[in-house]
């Protein structure tokens, strides 16, 4: 390392390489770039959060606050070429309780270099993501009572549309438990391995029309779109696994707003971005403001143990250290009696517990205490 | 084929639905169906619904056929001349009443500029669009609804004459105000409801500037002088009432002084305005905590009157006192009997308020406010006239809310106070605007309502031209007196030993979750816990076992009640919430255990 950790380590690395490049371009001289480092240091350090700041409470209040004014309009239509997204204060809870099931998942696909800029290459890959299902590829089904069997009769210029190719053999993809499939030319058979009755077929027929055969499993919908100088591709529903296997799809851009999926297959520092971006979008859509650095505390507190976690009962509120803070917020009765059968142990280290005994908080005014250093002989003595 | 209801119950069938309603209209108007009969055409369910039952709320409108009005200039003139009736119109077919349903088939104009040849009635005027009270805002057309609506809306809450016999009434929280004046600028509606007779309000000349910044967010300044020369001035009236309740063994409550023997006997001090009948003499002036019906009940239990206790003839006091923070005199007196044939007495307690800082004012335009600032007469603003406003009005309330209806207010109450007749204020009816103002410059004041002004603290002229001119201002029923409440120390819940809730009671304003928020925020850890502090206490803890030990101040003695005697008892100050949490977990069989710690 370079003079230039030594002279100010206060400085994270990254200030100091970006003060480097901007001191070479602009040619600073060397009495110059001491009086931008100097600078940047004052700034630095008044930028730093004073200890015993109350930020999760300050974070709380400047989400709290504006939430009132949020609109509570859950769905946002914006011509024929959006999507229905959930927005304002529902989506924000989902982000912030980390809802497992989202209620409009969407990924933004992005393309290789090469199909970015063709708009029939995209409207191929397009077609080829949505989830297709045999109903939608066939004329009709029909019960051959004889055979004992179920007939469905191939739409061959539907197929085309969905990009399946006629010498493509569906039956093997129809994946449905206890049943022969074959194929001809224009008829899939599907026959129950035992026997049935009537009634059971009828009800594997309704059971077969929506089994998968092409696409991607829950994106119900795809849509083109011009950003920027690319296309890239939406879709409603999200499954960032089996997107990021097609052919094509630029696998370092793609996004998904689902923060389970995108912290199982990105990784949870992405899901942490997700998070930031996520709320971010919600909080600029409602023309609110919030400082960015109560949205990163959120989402560092959110994914810090490796793993999404809301700020519900079952995340990270339910895993304070302190009974009587988790006791205080959700559901007493049960964490006094567990915590009362494991003989838990409340330090009363933070601010609720002592709000509730009337002593001061450890925040604050609060928090420095006098250290007396006693004379060990004297006080033997 | 349709089928045909009557008044709900199914009565046949028709083939041609238009044609049976269209001959069904044209009897209603040769008079030889009732004129309440009202039909409807329901075309998904096929069938014609008619009515003629009571309770619905039926509307008149002038017919009109072929696109023109049935109503002509030789029935306007008619009936100036009180040659024809109202009633006559309907029995003659002009004027028809069609109830909800049957609006629904009709399309209806609202001028009779407006008609074309689908129209099926004209209004009778444009504004049967409002009802009695949004019509009593003057030049409502010249505002924004919503705002319009508020103004309806303040008016109920506007102080005035409520009942012409109110002398006679025992309602509860009333007020009457006095020198109620009639407005200025009227509407037809205050004509139809007899406004004159229990007017609402006042006529203030009103200024609309700012003053040393006491008329911020919507508060309004006031003229000592209008105050002191009785402006919105009002009495409230309280009644309190007591009842001779009949107990089991015949025993019952008694009206009258209560002796000294009574158990929760008062101080004499506050029984002083009793006369012989236990009942406060009228005229007695109270103050708060007073009593003014002296009563006493039987002992609460039948047991306490044992064969040998002396307690027997012991009753327990339970006059009726003013309410905590309030004082009033005696009004009026009733001695009657209630339904139950037990003996009642009601008490009117009056007390007239004279506007304090803090009273609630309106005008008829939604543009409500509290009194910021009362100004003595020689500190207001003055005109070169002479004329100091009543009331100083902030500007800033106007430009977001759009209400030019208050400002057209200002200038038409300054014509008719100057011109000494009244302006018709009618919405969409209303004497124009322009004409005001000519009249205006015609009487040597600027058409546009502005006057030059001088400060009246300084004498200096202001640079900016006032706007000035009458309006008539509602004292609202919210008044301060009613409201004010705060409390330094006061009775405790027993429970929590926290303070009790309501104003009633002298209780506390909580310090809420939210608000304790804001400490925290700020780090204001001393301060947050000085605030939580009003229910402190000292527990003793057992530092071998953790639970509360007992000190024994009178023997100077510590102990624990499960470990014995030869155990360190700690005093710890805690809230008594915490020591009631410790508690409860005990019952609840949870070991709560404390483990004491040096502070140093």
């Amino acid at each position: 390392m370079s003079t230039k950790t030594t002279d100010y380590p206060a400085l994270p690395e990254q200030l100091v390489d970006e003060l480097e490049s901007l001191s070479k371009e602009r040619k600073l001289t060397a009495d110059e770039k001491k009086k931008a480092y100097a600078l940047l240091a004052e700034t630095y350090d008044k930028a730093k959060i004073s200890p015993g700041e109350a930020i999760g409470i300050i974070t709380a209040e400047s989400f709290g606050e504006p939430g009132t004014q949020m609109t509570l309009n859950v769905f946002h239509f914006a011509g024929v070429s959006e999507m229905s997204v959930t927005a304002g204060l529902p989506r924000l809870i989902e982000i912030f309780d980390a809802t497992k099931a989202p209620k409009t998942p969407q990924i933004e696909v992005y393309l290789e270099a090469k199909y970015k800029k063709n708009p029939n290459a995209i409207k191929k890959i397009a077609v080829s993501l949505k989830e297709t299902k045999l109903e939608e590829v066939v004329k009709g089904f029909s019960i051959n009572a004889s055979k004992m069997r179920i007939e469905a009769r191939l739409d061959h210029a539907k197929l085309k549309t969905f990009g399946i190719k006629g010498n493509m053999i569906l039956a093997n993809r129809i994946k449905v438990r206890g049943v022969f499939v074959n194929q001809t030319k224009t008829l899939i058979a599907i026959k129950p391995k035992v026997k049935t009755t009537l009634g059971e077929l009828y009800h594997l027929k309704e059971k077969i029309k929506l089994a998968f055969v092409h696409g991607v499993k829950n994106i119900t919908h795809v849509l083109p779109l011009k950003k920027g100088d690319e296309y890239i591709i939406l879709t409603a529903g999200s499954n960032l696994k089996d997107i990021l296997q097609v052919d094509g799809v630029d696998t370092m851009r793609t996004r998904s707003n689902d923060l389970y999926q995108t912290a199982k297959v990105y990784g949870i520092e992405a899901a942490r971005q997700v998070i930031m971006e996520e709320a971010e979008k919600v909080i600029q859509n409602q023309g609110l403001d919030v400082d960015v650095r109560h949205i990163m505390l959120l989402a560092d507190v959110m994914t810090a143990k490796g793993a999404v976690k809301g700020i519900t009962r079952f995340g990270i509120t339910g895993e304070k250290a302190s009974v009587l803070a988790r006791a205080s917020f959700e559901t007493p009765l049960k964490h006094l009696v567990t915590a009362s059968l494991t003989g838990e142990i409340d330090p009363l280290n933070s601010v609720i517990e002592n709000v509730m005994m009337n002593q001061p908080i450890p925040l604050g005014t609060g928090l420095p205490d006098l250290v007396v250093r006693m004379d060990k002989k004297k006080a033997k003595k | 084929m349709t089928d045909v209801f009557m008044n709900e119950k199914f009565i046949g069938t028709v083939e041609n639905a238009d044609q049976f309603i269209q001959s069904i209209i044209e009897k209603r108007r040769e008079g030889k169906f009732p004129s309440t009969l009202n039909l409807n055409l329901d075309q998904k369910q096929d069938a014609i619904f008619m009515q003629t039952t009571k309770g619905r709320a039926v509307r008149p409108l002038i017919i009109v056929e072929n696109g023109k009005s049935k109503l002509t200039d030789a029935h306007i003139t008619k009936l100036k001349n009180d040659e024809i009736t109202f009633d006559e119109l309907v029995t003659e077919g002009v004027v028809e009443y069609l109830d909800a349903l049957e609006e629904e088939m009709s399309l209806i104009a609202l001028d009779e500029n407006d008609l074309t040849p689908e129209h099926t009635h004209l209004e009778i005027s444009p504004l049967t669009i409002l009802g009695v009270i949004s019509s009593l805002v003057p030049y409502a057309n010249y505002g924004s609804s919503s705002r319009m609506i508020r103004g309806s809306k303040l008016q109920k809450q506007g102080l005035g004459l409520y009942r012409s016999n109110f002398l006679l009434r025992m309602d509860t929280d009333v007020s009457v105000l006095h020198y109620s004046q009639k407005p200025l600028v009227n509407t037809f509606m205050h004509k139809i409801l007899d406004f004159d007779k229990n007017p609402g309000g006042q006529n203030v000349v009103v200024a609309i500037m700012s003053y040393e910044g006491y008329n911020m967010q919507d508060a309004i300044i006031l003229n000592r002088g209008s105050i002191d020369r009785g402006f919105g001035r009002s009495t409230y009236f309280r009644p309190y009432e007591a009842e001779e309740l009949r107990y089991s063994g015949g025993l019952i409550d008694n009206i009258k002084t209560p002796d000294k023997e009574s158990k929760g006997y008062r101080t004499e001090q506050e029984y002083r305005h009793l006369e012989k009948d236990g009942i406060a003499y009228t005229g007695a002036k109270l103050g708060e905590e007073d009593v003014i019906i002296g009563k006493t009940s039987p002992p609460r239990f039948l047991g306490e009157m044992g064969d040998f206790s002396i307690t027997a003839s012991i009753r327990r006091e339970s006059s009726v006192a003013l309410k905590h923070g309030e004082l009033g005199i005696v009004d009026m007196t009733i001695i009657t009997e209630n339904e139950e044939g037990n003996r009642l007495v009601q008490v009117r307690v009056r007390d007239t308020r004279i506007v304090e800082v803090g009273d609630k004012f309106a005008s008829r335009h939604g543009q409500k406010g509290v009194a910021g600032l009362i100004v003595p007469p020689e500190d207001m603003p003055i005109t070169v006239s002479g004329v100091t406003p009543d009331l100083i009005f902030s500007p800033h309330s106007l430009p977001s809310r759009m209400t030019m209806s208050h400002l057209i207010e200002v200038i038409a109450g300054k014509t008719a106070a100057l011109t000494g007749e009244y302006v018709d204020g009618t919405t969409f009816d209303a004497q124009p605007e322009h004409e005001l103002r000519e009249m205006l410059h015609g009487m040597g004041f600027r058409d546009n309502g502005t006057e030059t002004m001088y400060n009246g603290q300084t004498g200096e002229r202001y640079q900016a031209k006032i706007f000035i001119g009458n309006m008539y201002y509602l004292k609202l029923k919210h008044m301060v007196a009613n409201k004010m409440h705060a409390r330094a120390s006061g009775r405790i819940q027993l429970l929590t030993r926290q303070p009790i809730e309501g104003r009633g009671k002298g209780g506390g304003l909580r310090l809420g979750e939210m608000e304790k928020d804001c400490f925290v925020a700020h780090g204001a850890s001393l301060l947050l816990k000085e605030r939580f502090d009003s229910d402190k206490t000292t527990v003793h803890v057992c530092e071998k076992c953790g639970m509360l030990g007992v000190v024994d101040t009178f023997r100077n003695k510590k102990f624990c009640p499960t470990c014995g005697n030869n155990v360190d008892i700690t005093a710890v100050e805690v809230s008594y919430a915490f020591k009631l949490l410790l508690d409860e977990l005990k019952s609840l069989g949870v070991y709560p255990r404390l483990g004491l710690e040096s502070k140093y």
